[in-house]
């Protein structure tokens, strides 16, 4: 694949939220590329800080109690400085998001086709009856069975399936570049989730769409991402394409993560295995690395904050934030096949 | 959907009739269980011979067993024939003088407490938390707090007869002089408006708040949409649900009886105020026509609150199973 101009550069971004108990460091220099075509994967736990970053870059986390800093550029503009108006005109329609709960993402009060209407006559100066044939086209698009008739039903007639596609047609209802989808199929059941991720893999490989998808389920990012970002606690601790992180893991959370997938080529551990331990508070992140308390190759250095920097000669393009050697990495890895993980007996 | 809607329709009906058959027979009861409440003795002056009271009950039909009594009454009153016992006039055309200023009193309350609520409740909630939503959460308290006989009465005192700006009390008909018909009720709009509005405002306010908060309004930013359609066809037109079947609701109250304290103390002679005569002198028929007056229009206002809101909500529908 020839590369091309990244479309979403982001560098060093935080945010932070006041809330009664202190400062909470939700994002604490995330720094992310996605090229054109590409799909990228943000993977974490709950509270890693992966839907915060999606939804700063949708300018959806300003107010009053959030300060956010760093940059973000898209398509040449600067989306962390752009006033409201200026972002306003480019969400929605060059960059659209999709959300976790199809359920109360669409508005009950409005019938299907309307709420894609009222967002292409937002960025378009086009009538209701061809934005109407246009909600039409795109919810058949997206695989919604009798498109012309069910455009007219209100979303609690819509099957959560169904919803998540008319999120979906209404998100590529102005040919945006970047999809950012945030945890898209945690609120479906497991068929349903297969069938979304075919149609994101459809859009992605039709539509030249890229996508930014933020998740926490390592078995989806296996399926559709180029490149991975795995999160921990706020900060990016290894990023690489999506063999690189598949097959030679470097950082112990990154073992911990795909150890805890269930695999059926092998034997079934009597216990599901799990990263001992709980992730820290962001009110008072841990000193250093932010894994070292759960880390069980942690060492004295481990208190300073390790660099997202590549550690590999043959693959450059890998980064991670961890301070021991790769050898003494490999060696760990072997160790109870995905490494850290012990069975927890 | 039209076969649901007319079977809705029947179904209420019928039950409205019940509730008003109901309110009827109860309110008859209770008249002639009451002590002091002989029609006779009233009727018959300040000292009464028994010859006289005998007389009268046997010319009004007092003696009768009450069923018979009962339907007499209601015979009556559908006929727009019955007789006050105290006064001796029609108590339908009573009314029917009476109804055109309960309900300019009752829809100018209305419209001006929900445009108040509305504006107030928004600025409220887009403020939430700083001095000016503070400051309007003590004003909206306070007029919660202020009683309409008290308001009212400092009002027709200060601002009346004081300072001669309004009337002082009383109603001109609208088709005798539109403006004076609108001076006279400036005040009793004020006075009936100022509880609801303090009431209604925190409601949408919090409403509001909690609508904030939903995803739908989360997609509708991320759509790009402006702040201003976000606010008004997403948060507002979703929290506006609750109120506005309130909003009926308490409009079929305040014809109903809720504004009798009201047109008292401005003098506007409306039907609560006849109700509230009534009732001082015990003269059931006048009762028991307002009663069922009032009934009518809170029965109604619930129907079509009900109605209002299978419209406003979709997720709603009448007859409790979906259509299609």
């Amino acid at each position: 694949m020839i590369p091309r101009d990244p479309l979403l550069e982001v560098r060093d971004l935080a945010v932070s939220f006041n809330t009664e108990e202190g400062s909470v460091q939700a994002v604490d220099g995330v720094g992310l590329e996605l090229r054109a075509g590409e799909v990228l994967a943000v993977v974490g736990e709950s509270g890693s800080g992966k839907s915060v970053t999606a939804m700063t870059l949708m300018g959806l986390t300003r107010g009053p109690n959030a300060a956010i800093s760093g940059a973000a550029t898209f398509e040449g503009t600067e989306l962390i400085g752009a006033d409201d108006e200026e972002l306003r005109r480019i969400r929605g329609n060059r960059m659209a998001m999709i959300f976790q709960d199809p359920m109360s993402s669409l508005d009950p009060v409005y019938r299907v086709a309307d709420q894609i209407v009222e967002q292409i006559q937002a960025h378009r100066d086009v009538g209701s009856a061809e934005a109407r044939e246009r909600a039409i086209e795109l919810l058949d698009a997206v695989g919604i069975p009798a498109a012309a008739k069910r455009a007219d039903s209100y979303p609690h007639e819509f099957s959560g399936g169904m919803r998540q596609r008319a999120m979906i047609a209404m998100a590529l209802s102005l040919e945006p570049s970047l999809l950012i989808a945030d945890e898209p199929t945690t609120a479906l059941d497991v068929t349903v989730q297969a069938q979304i991720i075919e149609l994101l893999r459809g859009l992605n490989r039709d539509r030249d769409l890229s996508i930014l998808l933020i998740t926490h389920d390592i078995g989806v990012v296996a399926e559709i991402a180029d490149r991975v970002a795995v999160m921990y606690a706020g900060r990016i601790v290894e990023y690489g394409t999506l063999d690189e992180i598949f097959y030679d893991p470097q950082h112990p959370y990154t073992w911990g993560l795909l150890g805890s997938l269930t695999r059926i080529d092998r034997p079934r551990p009597r216990r599901l295995p799990q990263i001992p331990g709980m992730p820290p508070s962001l009110l008072a992140p841990p000193q250093g690395c932010h894994f070292r308390p759960r880390c069980a190759h942690a060492f004295d250095r481990c208190l300073e904050v390790p660099a997202l920097e590549s550690r590999l000669a043959d693959t450059p393009s890998h980064f991670d934030r961890c301070w021991l050697e790769p050898a003494r990495k490999r060696e760990l890895r072997e160790v109870g096949d995905q490494g850290a993980l012990e069975e927890p007996r | 959907m039209n076969s649901a809607m007319a079977r809705f329709a029947v179904r209420r009906l019928l039950s409205m009739l019940l509730v008003l058959f109901a309110v009827s027979v109860l309110v008859f009861l209770i008249f002639n269980v009451m002590p002091n409440g002989d029609p006779a003795v009233r009727m018959a002056g300040k000292i009464p011979t028994e010859t006289q009271v005998e007389a009268i009950r046997e010319e009004w039909g007092f003696d009768e067993p009450l069923y018979v009594q009962y339907v007499r009454t209601m015979e009556q009153l559908f006929s727009g024939e019955m007789i006050s016992y105290a006064t001796r006039q029609n108590v339908s055309e009573e009314i029917w003088k009476g109804l055109p200023r309960t309900l300019s009193l009752a829809v100018g309350a209305a419209l001006i407490w929900m445009a108040f609520a509305i504006a107030l409740g928004l600025y409220s909630a887009l403020r939430a938390g700083r001095l000016s939503d503070r400051f309007l959460t003590v004003l909206a308290l306070i007029g919660i707090s202020m009683p309409v006989f008290w308001i009212g009465a400092l009002m027709v005192y200060y601002l009346g007869y004081k300072a001669g700006i309004f009337p002082n009390g009383g109603y001109v008909e609208f088709t005798v002089n539109p403006l004076e018909w609108l001076w006279h009720l400036v005040l009793p709009w004020t006075a009936l408006s100022i509880l609801f509005i303090g009431f209604y405002s925190r409601v949408l306010r919090s409403d509001i708040l909690e609508t904030m908060g939903e995803d739908y309004v989360r997609t509708a930013r991320a759509k790009g949409l402006s702040e201003r359609r976000v606010l008004l066809k997403h948060v507002l037109r979703n929290s506006l649900i609750p109120i506005v079947t309130l909003w009926g609701l308490d409009f079929g109250a305040v014809i109903g009886g809720a504004a009798i304290l009201t047109e008292t103390v401005f003098d506007l002679q409306g039907v609560g105020q006849y109700a509230a005569e009534s009732i001082k002198g015990l003269d059931l028929p006048p009762i028991m026509a307002v009663t069922m007056f009032g009934a009518f229009f809170i029965v109604t206002f619930n129907a079509l609150v009900d109605i209002a809101y299978a419209a406003l909500d979709p997720r709603i529908r009448l007859e409790g199973r979906s259509s299609r």
